[in-house]
């Protein structure tokens, strides 16, 4: 008992840099963002208080609305897109094809790059004038459009492409890391049974597979909320509002608008709808895991 | 004895190779600026070569694109690592760093330099805060121009300038006719903006314009005149080619250069793409005030002075300002950048064809401010958003929209 706590004392010592950065670091900047959206804080921090009415202009601001849409669209279709595709590459790589290795570097390649490297490649490649659409015209078909990033309707879902190309291999790279885990026995036996294969991957791979793609989809998703320099990179938030999303919305009034207060409060709206979005996550997680602890 | 005597000698040796760096303390200066396209180089380059001629040092921070260098700078305001100088617009965008005294003043310099005597006086107000001078202007450019290409007019056979709007849209639709982008079109909300005010000084007039921006005054004539600045900026959609999104200022000039584009409509800042891509202006290029026009909008461009808590910076800052106030390279700063030079009393007869149009404007004082003047910049954010989101989403509602407008000074 004695040494129990003299072990933890000196853990608990030795965390004491790490909790120090944590309250300090995260929690103060956040309680000091939050404080600051409650102001009418401009290019500086001011200590006028202001209630809720950043709030109220950032909801009544078509921009920000807009953002919000834009991410949760954004979001459901690029962390589906990557986890599909993803796990689509892996069972096809799994199939002990030939140059396995080759393809694999291949498809992890591009998530190796940076978002704003990725962003300027697919603008290049949609922009009309200067992509795919003018080399597809130069060759004879006159008619083709490939208009995405610039077109009000579509800028949205080529950020999507762009976003998967570059993060289904990752999921590919977990997704195959879990298949070669499961246990050859299975194998054997549902031939044995002669279930096809397709079903042996959705039936008896895929449920085995859970953990690490949740995994994966938590990264994924993690880095949705932050979205913003494929934006910039691609469209600049545009065409109008289109491409608009929270992270850009926030930096833009930041610095450029010089309004920390509405971007605090936009700051603060985000941070919200995370917590309120994990915390029934990890309260489940919670739950399912007290029973060990507690035995 | 002798190992000691060694590292002595080594000791003094190290110290004579690294005296002389340490010996010189010219007055170093960091400069940010978003000056980064070839003219803007060119132009600040002048001022970098008399800068190090009277004996400064000089190191640039350039980052390209303005809000990029705006956020860069608070950046490292708010972190008390400021740069000696920044550049950036006259007027309310520097009313704030001003007024949390993160600036220096150089009034000594502008009173030994006479400054307000050089200086158009409505130029010199709005360089002084509190009665002080604040910011050492470089250039002042006009924002009401077309520029349009000589040799695309001649292939659609326009004979000559349009005078009204009928008579540009003509223009336009024979250009389209023979196969030239009649727009070249930079679709970014500021450029978007830019094109808005060209359009609204052209139908409300000077005193209308200031009523708008300056009194912010939504009588039934200035819901008017903005009707009718959308219904033009509406029919210009039809006039751009597909990849005008997001399109950059300068890659929208070279199309004009090039002849693959008609007209552009942009500051004079772009005449320096021109220059540095050997065209001249009367011969190649033309440049015109928007149609129906009676004068034109204005930006001027300073240095402003950020606080560093160094002396030497600071006597680095006034060199600066002084070089920066200096007549010969006013004059030539003005030549590489394509703006207008701010002291009156340069020699005009080096100045081209568009500058001399644009410097008779500015004296006989039928210009109006830029929205960077006289809007915050919330305010200014705001005016992009409602512009951009008329012209991209198609909308022919210009009543509506009239209206929505002057909810930005709200």
């Amino acid at each position: 008992m004695h040494t129990t706590r003299k072990r933890n004392f000196s853990a608990t010592f030795a965390l004491l840099p790490t909790w120090f950065a944590a309250i300090v670091v995260y929690i103060g900047t956040m309680v000091w963002s939050i404080r600051l959206s409650f102001t009418d804080s401009t290019l500086f921090p001011s200590s006028n208080y202001v209630g809720f009415a950043q709030y109220v202009k950032l909801f009544s601001s078509a921009k920000w609305l807009a953002s919000l849409h834009n991410v949760l669209i954004f979001g459901v279709l690029y962390v589906g897109g990557c986890l599909v595709l993803g796990f689509l590459l892996a069972a096809a790589l799994d199939r002990k094809i030939r140059f396995e290795n080759a393809f694999r570097t291949i498809f992890l390649y591009p998530y190796a790059m940076s978002f704003v490297v990725t962003g300027l490649i697919w603008q290049w490649m949609l922009n009309p004038t200067l992509g795919i659409q003018a080399s597809v015209r130069s060759l004879g078909w006159e008619t083709f459009v490939l208009d995405w990033v610039v077109n009000r309707n579509m800028a949205i879902y080529a950020l999507v492409l762009a976003g998967i190309w570059q993060g289904a291999g990752l999921v590919m790279v977990i997704a195959l890391a879990g298949m070669r885990g499961i246990e050859a026995e299975q194998w054997k036996a549902a031939r044995i049974d002669g279930i096809p294969v397709w079903r042996i991957y959705v039936s008896i791979i895929l449920p085995q597979l859970g953990p690490a793609l949740a995994a994966a989809g938590m990264l994924l998703a993690m880095g949705v909320i932050k979205t913003y320099d494929i934006v910039v990179a691609m469209t600049n938030g545009g065409p109008g509002n289109s491409t608009e999303v929270p992270a850009k919305f926030i930096m833009d009034n930041l610095f450029g608008r010089q309004n920390l207060g509405l971007a605090t409060a936009g700051a603060t709206v985000l941070v919200l709808s995370v917590i309120i979005a994990v915390a029934p996550f990890r309260y489940a997680m919670y739950m399912r895991n007290r029973p060990k602890g507690a035995a | 004895m002798n190992k000691k005597m060694k590292l002595f000698l080594a000791g003094v040796a190290l110290v004579a190779t690294l005296a002389p760096v340490h010996a010189e303390d010219k007055p170093t200066i960091e400069i940010m600026s978003s000056w980064t396209s070839g003219g803007e180089s060119a132009a600040l380059n002048v001022i970098k070569t008399e800068f190090e001629k009277r004996g400064g040092v000089w190191k640039d921070s350039s980052i390209a694109g303005f809000g990029a260098a705006d956020a860069a700078f608070q950046n490292r305001i708010v972190a008390g690592d400021a740069p000696g100088a920044k550049q950036g617009v006259i007027g309310l965008a520097a009313a704030d760093f001003v007024n949390q005294s993160l600036m220096n003043p150089i009034a000594d310099v502008a009173a030994a330099g006479k400054w307000a005597d050089a200086l158009p006086k409505s130029i010199y107000d709005l360089i002084s805060y509190n009665g002080e001078v604040y910011l050492a202007p470089t250039g002042a450019h006009g924002e009401s121009w077309v520029f349009y290409s000589k040799q695309a007019f001649e292939k659609a056979g326009i004979a000559e300038e349009p005078k009204s709007w009928d008579e540009f849209f003509a223009g336009l639709d024979k250009l389209k006719a023979a196969g030239i982008v009649p727009v070249a079109w930079g679709g970014q909300p500021w450029q978007q903006t830019k094109v808005f005010n060209m359009i609204l000084l052209s139908r409300v007039g000077i005193d209308g314009f200031l009523k708008i921006y300056v009194d912010k005054d939504k009588s039934e004539a200035s819901v008017e005149g903005v009707k009718k600045t959308l219904e033009i900026l509406g029919k210009l959609r039809g006039y751009v080619d597909d990849g005008a999104a997001g399109r950059n200022w300068n890659d929208a000039t070279a199309m004009v250069i090039t002849g693959k584009a008609g007209v552009q409509f942009m500051g004079d800042w772009a005449k320096g793409e021109f220059t540095v891509a050997g065209k001249e202006a009367g011969k190649d290029y033309g440049c015109m005030i928007t149609p129906e026009s009676p004068g034109m909008v204005y930006i001027a461009d300073s240095i402003w002075f950020p606080k560093t808590a160094n002396a030497e910076t600071d006597n680095a800052q006034k060199l600066l300002a002084e070089v920066v106030m200096d007549p010969a390279v006013q004059l030539e700063f003005s030549l590489k950048k394509g703006s207008v030079p701010m002291r009156s009393d340069v020699d005009k007869s080096k100045l081209d064809v568009c500058a001399r149009k644009g410097l008779e404007l500015m004296t006989a004082g039928n210009i109006v401010p830029d929205q960077a003047i006289v809007l915050t910049p919330q305010q200014v954010g705001l005016l992009d958003d409602f512009v951009d989101e008329y012209w991209s989403s198609g909308s022919q509602d210009a009543v509506s929209g009239a209206e929505n407008f002057f909810s930005i000074f709200e």
